[in-house]
């Protein structure tokens, strides 16, 4: 992208994000929650979804519903059209080179598992690495440590500072011939870290090693460019981007998906079976073992239509201009202590307070209406190394407002000043 | 508001303040750690048993007001009883915890512990106000660990 296109895109967010049209998208932010306005502070977990995807879930069942890839009737025909156009979609959303690059998956996890039980197996042996970093959600250590138990491999783990940055010189210390694959996360879930992906692919590939991103946090939150980041595999969930649950996608490149043994057996994937040999489909029918989450798939596509329709330059513009309000207001409540304070963060504020258990936060917010995330949040390790057991974590979406955070900051001087009774 | 300090009532938040009873026991006869994995909270109960008799109770570890408080009540109100009555109390403790919110709780069968019966309205909270009791039980059992799941 040149300046001057960025430049434009800037200056345009200002008016084209209209955060009250926007948020009329979302029926469920008119819900009122124990007597109060329903301020939704969670969207790493999952997000709401708008009109427009509950409409697609409602067409696709009322009006296209039948199997892919089987009958020949006419249902089933435009069914299969519709999921596979679903995948043209996702793939030009993330700039892949051709849509046989995108595998349908349950979501993050599964994809992770996925790459970890195929492509994981053919790579790791008896004495390699992989290496993560301290950032990483569960979902992308637990898949890996099952995976160096089976093969007699280690996991290392490329350190942070105390902001939360991951040490760029330790890991190009860490990539040596042993390193097997490098797995890590795009966006922090926990502390909002972004991991500068590009650059550590860059080194990666020195080496030839390949890397797979975790991009569950960044995809709803920044223009994700396979092409520009040059990444082994990338994976993600639709439904912390406005699309439905038991849907994700598995991104990979030409070169190692070609080769790559299947996960599941099944229907739908094979070429030909008898008892004595089996022949695969290629890739990505190879992956998709079953009858997929077809409608799962297809609303997913109305979602990246949603997004690009809003724009992620502007969804990332706003986004961020709501993470500096937060950190601005939120630091000013007594007590109150910024878990994660990497220059480049997306979307996610974690915090303690002083005394007080994120549990307890959580409580308090949730009689005013106010739904965040406490505990660990999947990262325990992370958790670890800042010596918490958990935090409270607000998580923003483009349909937040800063009236919203004024909102949260004064329920929280409130717990404060109950505390201090 | 009013639910919430029904919760976090004025003898909760002295025993999260002030945590009776919260050290390690040297000399104790059996421990146990309760962990929730949900929160990644964990309380370690330490028991020093003369027979039949808790004869010292402690606890240390992390947790939020509610896990904290309950484990500082129990300790308080189990020191000197007998395991049988320790088992009773362990009982009712659960029945209240399970009752609906309109049964009345008889102050005069729990005494301090009946300040936690706000917890159920918070159906989230109940498993930090039973963590130290899952532990204890544990502990009683020769078990090293339990976890509220
Ligand atoms: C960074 C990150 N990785 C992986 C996951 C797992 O995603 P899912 O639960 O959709 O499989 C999440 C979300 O929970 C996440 O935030």
């Amino acid at each position: 992208m040149t300046q001057s296109s960025q430049t434009t895109a800037f200056d345009s967010q200002e008016t084209s994000l209209d955060v009250v049209t926007l948020r009329a998208r979302f029926p469920i932010l008119a819900k009122r929650i124990r007597g109060n306005p329903f301020v939704y502070f969670d969207n790493a977990a999952t997000t709401q979804k708008p009109q427009s995807v509950i409409d697609a879930l409602n067409r696709y069942y009322t009006d296209q519903n039948a199997n892919i890839h089987r009958g020949i009737h006419y249902l089933s025909e435009q069914a299969t059209e519709i999921y596979e156009e679903a995948r043209r979609r996702a793939a030009r959303f993330i700039n892949a080179p051709s849509e046989r690059q995108v595998i349908f998956v349950r979501g993050t996890t599964e994809g992770i598992n996925l790459i970890a039980q195929t492509f994981g197996r053919q790579k790791v042996n008896s004495g390699d690495e992989i290496l993560i970093s301290t950032l990483e959600h569960h979902s992308n250590i637990v898949p890996w440590q099952l995976l160096a138990e089976e093969r007699g491999a280690s996991i290392k783990v490329i350190p942070i500072d105390d902001r939360g940055v991951l040490d760029f010189d330790a890991y190009v210390k860490m990539l040596n011939d042993r390193t097997r694959i490098v797995a890590l996360s795009h966006v922090s879930n926990a502390i909002g870290t972004v991991v500068p992906i590009a650059e550590m692919c860059k080194e990666a590939h020195r080496k030839g090693i390949p890397v797979v991103v975790d991009g569950a946090q960044s995809a709803p939150h920044m223009k994700v460019d396979m092409q520009a980041l040059d990444c082994d595999f990338f994976v993600f969930s639709g439904h912390k981007m406005f699309g439905p649950t038991g849907i994700g996608i598995v991104y990979g490149k030409d070169k190692w998906l070609c080769d790559m043994p299947p996960y599941e057996g099944g229907g739908g994937m094979i070429q030909s079976v008898t008892f004595e040999k089996t022949t695969f489909l290629d890739y990505p029918g190879r992956f998709e073992a079953g009858t997929p989450n077809i409608a799962g798939a297809i609303v997913l596509a109305t979602a990246m239509d949603f997004i690009e329709s809003v724009g992620l330059d502007n969804i990332a513009a706003y986004e961020n201009g709501l993470l500096d309000y937060a950190t601005e207001i939120f630091s000013q409540i007594d007590g109150l202590r910024i878990i994660g304070t990497a220059p480049d963060k997306a979307a996610v504020l974690s915090f303690i307070l002083n005394d007080v258990h994120p549990h307890d936060i959580s409580t308090f917010l949730d009689q005013d209406g106010i739904a965040i995330r406490a505990g660990h949040h999947c990262a325990q390790p992370l958790m670890k190394r800042f010596g918490v057991t958990g935090t409270a974590r607000a998580s923003f979406s483009i349909y937040n407002t800063k009236e919203e955070i004024d909102l949260v900051a004064e329920s929280l001087q409130k717990i404060v000043n109950f505390f201090k009774r | 508001m009013n639910e919430l300090f029904d919760l976090y009532q004025e003898i909760i938040l002295d025993h999260n303040r002030r945590p009776r009873n919260f050290r390690p026991l040297e000399d104790h006869t059996c421990s146990a750690d309760g962990y929730n994995p949900i929160c990644g909270d964990s309380i370690k109960v330490f028991v020093k048993l003369e027979g039949e008799n808790i004869e010292d109770i402690s606890f240390q570890g992390e947790g939020c007001a509610i896990s904290k408080a309950s484990a500082s009540l129990m300790t308080v109100d189990l020191k000197g009883k007998t395991l049988a009555e320790a088992q009773e109390e362990f009982k009712s403790f659960l029945a209240m915890l399970s009752e609906d919110e309109d049964f009345e709780v008889d102050f005069l069968e729990f005494g301090d512990l009946a300040s936690l019966s706000g917890v159920r309205r918070f159906p989230a909270r109940i498993k930090c106000a039973t963590l130290a009791w899952h532990a204890l039980e544990a502990a009683l059992q020769g078990n090293e660990q339990t976890t509220t799941e």
